[in-house]
């Protein structure tokens, strides 16, 4: 376990969990969850995407897919079966796993944009097929009982129990990013990302490598997407397949740093910061999608690795600390 | 009950074909996807809705100038966006474009916000036995079938489309031979973004529409273009022939005796499932070549 003594690691953890104990600090506390209660589900999906689309190189553009279906397998089971938040949470984040494992099989295969396509195809047609499903209300979606937060010490202590669950699962999720990038199985993905054919003459079995690496970047989202809505009380499918959070995921993963362990923590803060000044400005609050739009084309234009990757590329020093 | 809905459906299709024929055209050029597409659909939609509602313009004759500014918006998105990413990895350029996409719908949004729309032209419709069909679909259908025939014969009798076609082929090789690429690139863009302006200006003419609309029009141009194989841009026309049969066939398939019943809101699960299949099977799609 020598790679835990990396400054790389302690350094994404210490951040992440600064957001998480900011709460405690400020004196709004309430006000001040919410905001890192966003950064932290930010931090979460964007580490696990980057499992994916920065390790491996694959373009997942309906990752949100995972987020979506976690979420509503968990909240059926909470609400219709009454079983416990861990259990829900555990459920959600196992039923993606496995549509990430049966999909990962066929549509793996695909290269590219090919790949990015196919994501957006399965992400579409899941919210289409949720819509259809009466088991999960159709397209009016669940509402949950409001007595369900009771077992959980009443609404205002259920907010607390969630947001502590998500700081834990993003803390988790960072550790896991780390221990997946320093492993064999993480050298595998990464000679996946820079030559398959490569890799495969080298003794990488790509489709199972590959294929576990989809599934563990979509076991988290499922979980968040569990956390999530039971915070939220209720759920629909326009809410829970949203495309653009895909993008906005992949936005966060590039201004950090595809393929580093820091960068999704700093990129996932930094747009959520920058979106939530955005929102409350009066100058920008109209076209904040637009500023937005703007960032990410300057970020893919001039800085296509990302601030953690530029760092590191500019100051030989950084790559011993930055990971 | 079958025979309007599939006549309806071809109509549409027409429309739709023109729509994804512009997404498959940048594709086959370029190796990109233009994930600006939709907005450009909507910006074409805008195009005819300012003209009709605030000069009291024609449509058909509004559709020219729809055109020329689809034209000279691809152009422009080319330079900024695309022309430097252009080689690098399909990340790039998928991001490239959706950043356009959100700067198109960000400030869409400011502008017209996002409430639903309609140009409120009619010109009737006709009776062909017990099908009625009205003139707005048919003229629509006309257009982009006009549409496909000028381009092919652009990209098939013209010296700037061949070289379209060149560097479609091997774009170093058309650089040998002294093609300027580059603004061939810029004009394939061009050509592609002004078909989805065109057809999303078609689509004004009978739908209601928002600034958002464009977006389930981008998906439907995925879904045909790899029915029809992507980088094929006539494949693009039959695909979405077939997509408009699909759509309109499907929800009147159960008034068939000995076939279940199927809902409206199941289109879209059969159009993405077999968008999915299609991937996995057929990459180079249902009508595309071996290669």
């Amino acid at each position: 376990m020598k790679q835990l003594r990396h400054p790389g690691l302690w350094l994404a953890l210490a951040l992440t969990a600064a957001f998480a104990l900011w709460p405690a600090l400020a004196s709004n506390k309430a006000y001040t969850r919410e905001i890192a209660f966003t950064i932290l589900r930010a931090v979460t999906f964007a580490s696990s995407l980057n499992i994916l689309l920065g390790y491996t190189g694959y373009v997942s553009f309906g990752h949100i897919v995972f987020y979506g279906l976690g979420g509503y397998v968990g909240f059926y089971l909470l609400d219709e079966h009454n079983v416990h938040l861990a259990v829900a949470v555990l459920a959600g984040g196992l039923a993606s796993g496995l549509l990430a494992f049966l999909l990962g099989r066929a549509i793996l295969r695909l290269r590219g944009a090919y790949f990015a396509l196919a994501t957006i195809g399965v992400n579409e047609a899941m919210r289409a097929f949720i819509k259809n499903i009466d088991l999960f209300g159709g397209p009016t979606g669940m509402t949950l009982n409001f007595r369900v937060y009771q077992s959980y010490g009443g609404p205002d202590q259920a907010l607390w129990t969630t947001y502590l669950s998500v700081a834990a699962l993003s803390l988790v999720v960072v550790l896991v990013s780390f221990l997946v990038k320093s492993s064999r199985f993480g050298l595998g993905l990464m000679a996946i990302r820079e030559n398959e054919d490569a890799a495969e003459v080298m003794g990488v079995v790509a489709p199972s490598t590959k294929t576990w690496a989809y599934v563990l970047s979509a076991f988290f989202p499922g979980m968040l997407g569990v956390l999530f809505f039971f915070k939220n009380g209720n759920i629909e499918p326009g809410d829970a397949f949203v495309l653009h959070q895909s993008i906005e995921g992949i936005v966060m993963v590039m201004l950090g740093g595809q393929g580093t362990v820091l960068g999704p923590v700093l990129g996932a803060a930094a747009y959520q910061r920058l979106r939530g000044l955005l929102l409350v400005s009066p100058l920008f609050k109209n076209i904040q999608l637009a500023v937005a739009g703007v960032l990410l084309l300057v970020i893919v234009l001039f800085v296509p690795a990302g601030v953690v990757g530029w760092l590191r590329g500019r100051f030989a020093i950084l790559r011993r600390v930055l990971e | 009950m079958l025979i309007p809905s599939l006549i309806d459906g071809l109509l549409l299709g027409f429309v739709y074909g023109i729509a994804a024929m512009g997404l498959s055209l940048i594709w086959g050029v370029m190796d990109v996807i233009n994930l600006s597409h939709g907005p450009i659909i909507a910006l074409g939609m805008f195009g005819i809705y300012l003209a009709f509602n605030g000069l009291g313009m024609n449509p058909y004759l509004t559709l020219l100038l729809v055109m020329a500014g689809g034209l000279l918006l691809g152009i422009v998105i080319y330079g900024v966006a695309v022309q430097r990413v252009i080689d690098a990895p399909h990340l790039s350029t998928l991001l490239a474009t959706f950043a356009v996409n959100m700067i198109i719908i960000g400030i869409g949004t400011a502008v017209f916000t996002t409430s639903p729309r309609n140009v409120d032209f009619s010109l009737g419709s006709i009776s062909l036995g017990n099908v009625s069909l009205t003139w707005t679909r048919i003229l629509a259908a006309v257009a982009a079938g006009g549409v496909t025939a000028l381009l092919y014969l652009f990209l098939h009798r013209t010296q700037p489309g061949k070289a379209i076609r060149a560097v479609t082929d091997n774009r170093a090789a058309a650089e040998l031979m002294g093609i300027p690429t580059n603004w061939i690139l810029a004009l394939s863009f061009g050509l592609g973004t002004m078909l989805a302006a065109v057809s999303g200006g078609l689509i004004a003419t009978f739908f209601p529409f928002t600034i958002l609309a464009g977006g389930s029009y981008e998906v439907k141009s995925f879904v045909i273009c790899v029915l029809g194989g992507l980088g094929n841009p006539l494949g693009a026309l039959i695909g979405g022939l077939l997509l408009g049969a699909l759509e309109g066939v499907i929800p009147v398939l159960g008034s068939l005796p000995g076939i279940p019943n199927i809902e409206t809101s199941w289109v879209p699960v059969v159009e993405f499932v077999l968008f999915v299949l299609i991937l996995l099977v057929r990459p180079q799609g249902l009508l595309g070549s071996e290669s």
